[in-house]
């Protein structure tokens, strides 16, 4: 054997270059196993837009429905609801009234502003029923002057049973509650004059 | 046997082992009531495993059966709802006797050096257990389970930037379902477990390198006779194995009550809207996590909504729990036990234990500004004692702590 002394420095290297090596090979490893985690192809696949029927819809009246796992309000206006919507008396109480501060993506830009539903259809709305505080669905209280609900500066809308968030009868979030945001508007057009398509844009006319 | 005991011994170091733990290991002579939970914390963790092993072989992890499978096992499996209501109970249970367990480290000091780690590693176990216990009130898949998971998974969608991207991944789809509940499953019933587990073994193999504080919170180790064990110091077994069994006979009589008699507990242990089956069109009229969780719940209520965000208020939800440990590095009090500390200290100590009592009871309530403001007051005071420890814990003059234990 001739005379070796140990170049420390050259090992250092090689346990330091090794080790990167190894831990980008452990990070490609990991990435299969995270990947599992990321919604499947069915799970992407399901979620194809949805019709729905408002011809029995009577004013007041609220239906609930699925539409990508998530509930969906369809609900009729009457004249009264839609005036308070636009009144300075409610709107004094809101965050964002017209959508144009922090909830400026919470609806597409063909609703009108202070009803938030497609153009000489004010009086149906579409709004999802997920609060966007931490996702619970409001209850639905349509009533003008709820007591539990603020008595006279509650002019009827949607209560979040979880957090205490309120919203108005356009899914506009009222100021001073956990929720930060109005209420999502999804995409939707109608097919007919009684037929809701949720989950595509209307067709510009 | 002896010859048994020597044949494993040049192969497996077991009377070493034996010795070390139980036979030789010093304990204080002092301990008192506080001093039972740590145990009795054993004893849940192998409660919790075996009766959900046994649930395990019933339960179905499938959004369409989960329902109607523990509905199966409560009616239909001999004997089921009993190792049900174990299980479920126990959960409650279990956090009982961690939060006392905690409240003794408070009250002697245990956090203080040298034990700093087995501090760190018990914060550790219990935020693990937090995550467990909430896991597995989703697996029953009742109106609680859905929409107590659509709250708390929420709260990841709020980090800014990766926030959304981050919610989907978490649940595996695009709202609670299906992916969602399988995964916890797996979470609940294998990987926390383990983790468990092994952060139970390296706690008390912490605990036992060090040695055990007790009330007086001083070091038995520091007074050692002739042949170098502590003075003050019993051997472990027989003398605490005797006690301990005699302290699980008594819990088990209480629990037993508890299972046979009051499962739920008025809603306490078991939510009343959990026995209807989970609907992702209609949130319960009121929601409240169970009792175990319901201080940092409160917390995140009580912050409100910054920059359009309500980023902030899950910020202070961990903070709250992340804060705890930092403990040991906060009191600079000479000092361990309550016992030797300054008044001021005391009457801080309790303003705490009654804040974070406050914000668990406040956070079952519903949301009214009073509430809110209490909530408010209460946070304030949580955080406060963290933030002014530093400065609190050297206030006042403290008694003289003796050099042998009292009592």
């Amino acid at each position: 054997m001739s005379e070796q002394t140990i170049d420390l420095k050259k090992r250092r290297f090689l346990t330091k270059a090794t080790s990167v090596v190894g831990a980008v090979g452990v990070g490609f490893a990991v990435w299969p196993f995270l990947s599992t985690w990321k919604p499947s192809a069915k799970a992407k696949a399901a979620g194809a837009p949805i019709d729905v029927d408002i011809s029995k819809l009577e004013a007041g009246q609220l239906v609930r429905v699925l539409w990508r796992k998530k509930p969906v309000w369809i609900f009729k206006r009457d004249e009264k609801a839609l005036e308070s919507l636009d009144s300075e008396d409610l709107i004094k109480n809101l965050d964002d009234p017209d959508g144009t501060g922090n909830s400026k993506n919470q609806q597409p830009n063909y609703v009108t502003s202070n009803f938030r539903a497609i153009k000489n259809k004010e009086n149906v709305a579409v709004i999802v029923g997920v609060c966007t505080h931490l996702g619970c669905s409001p209850t639905y209280r349509p009533e003008p002057g709820a007591a539990d609900l603020g008595g006279d500066s509650w002019k009827g809308g949607f209560y979040c049973p979880c957090h205490g968030s309120k919203f108005d009868l356009a899914g506009r979030v009222y100021a001073g509650v956990p929720a930060p945001t109005n209420l999502v508007i999804p995409p939707y057009q109608y097919v007919t004059d009684s037929l809701i398509r949720i989950g595509v844009d209307q067709q510009k006319t | 046997m002896n010859n048994k005991q020597s044949w494993i011994d040049q192969r497996f170091p077991l009377s070493k082992v034996i010795n070390e733990h139980l036979a030789e290991y010093y304990t204080p002579r002092n301990f008192n009531f506080w001093y039972f939970f740590g145990g009795l914390a054993v004893v849940m963790l192998i409660m919790q495993l075996v009766t959900g092993i046994f649930l395990t072989m019933h339960y179905k992890p499938d959004a369409e059966y989960a329902f109607a499978s523990v509905e199966y096992i409560m009616r239909d499996v001999e004997w089921g709802w009993f190792i049900r209501y174990m299980h479920s109970t126990g959960a409650s249970a279990f956090f009982v006797i961690i939060y006392l367990h905690m409240m003794r480290a408070l009250l002697y000091g245990s956090y203080k050096g040298p034990r700093e780690l087995i501090w760190i590693l018990g914060m550790v176990l219990y935020i693990l257990l937090l995550a467990e216990a909430f896991m597995g009130y989703v697996l029953p898949w009742g109106q609680m389970s859905f929409w107590g998971a659509q709250v708390i998974i929420s709260l990841f969608g709020s980090v800014p930037i990766v926030g959304p991207d981050l919610l989907v991944w978490i649940l595996g789809d695009y709202a609670v379902g299906d992916a969602t509940l399988n995964r916890f499953f797996s979470l609940h019933v294998v990987v926390i477990p383990l983790i468990l587990v092994v952060l139970v073994f390296l706690h008390i193999v912490a605990l036992h390198h060090v040695g055990s504080n007790n009330p007086d919170g001083i070091e038995i180790k520091k007074n050692k006779d002739a042949d170098g064990i502590p003075k003050d110091g019993i051997p472990f077994h027989p003398y605490f194995t005797i006690k301990d069994s005699v302290v699980v006979v008594g819990f088990l009589w209480i629990f037993c009550a508890v299972v046979f008699y009051a499962p739920a507990l008025n809603g306490y242990f078991l939510e009343a809207p959990n026995f209807i089956e989970a609907n992702p069109l209609k949130t319960p009229e009121h929601i409240a996590p169970l009792w175990y969780l319901t201080p940092y719940y409160s917390v995140l209520r009580a912050i409100p909504p910054l920059f359009g965000s309500q980023f902030p208020g899950v910020l202070g939800m961990f903070a709250a729990l992340g804060v705890f440990f930092l403990l040991p590095w906060l009191d600079r009090s000479p000092v361990k036990s309550i016992r030797y500390r300054s008044p001021i200290y005391k009457w801080i100590l309790g303003t705490f234990v009654v804040s974070f009592i406050m914000l668990g009871w406040l956070g079952v309530q519903p949301v009214t500004p009073l509430y809110v403001l209490l909530a408010r007051i209460f946070t304030t005071l949580y955080f406060s004692f963290f933030i002014l420890m530093p400065w609190f814990s050297t206030l006042g003059k403290t008694k003289e702590v003796p050099e042998r234990v009292t009592g």
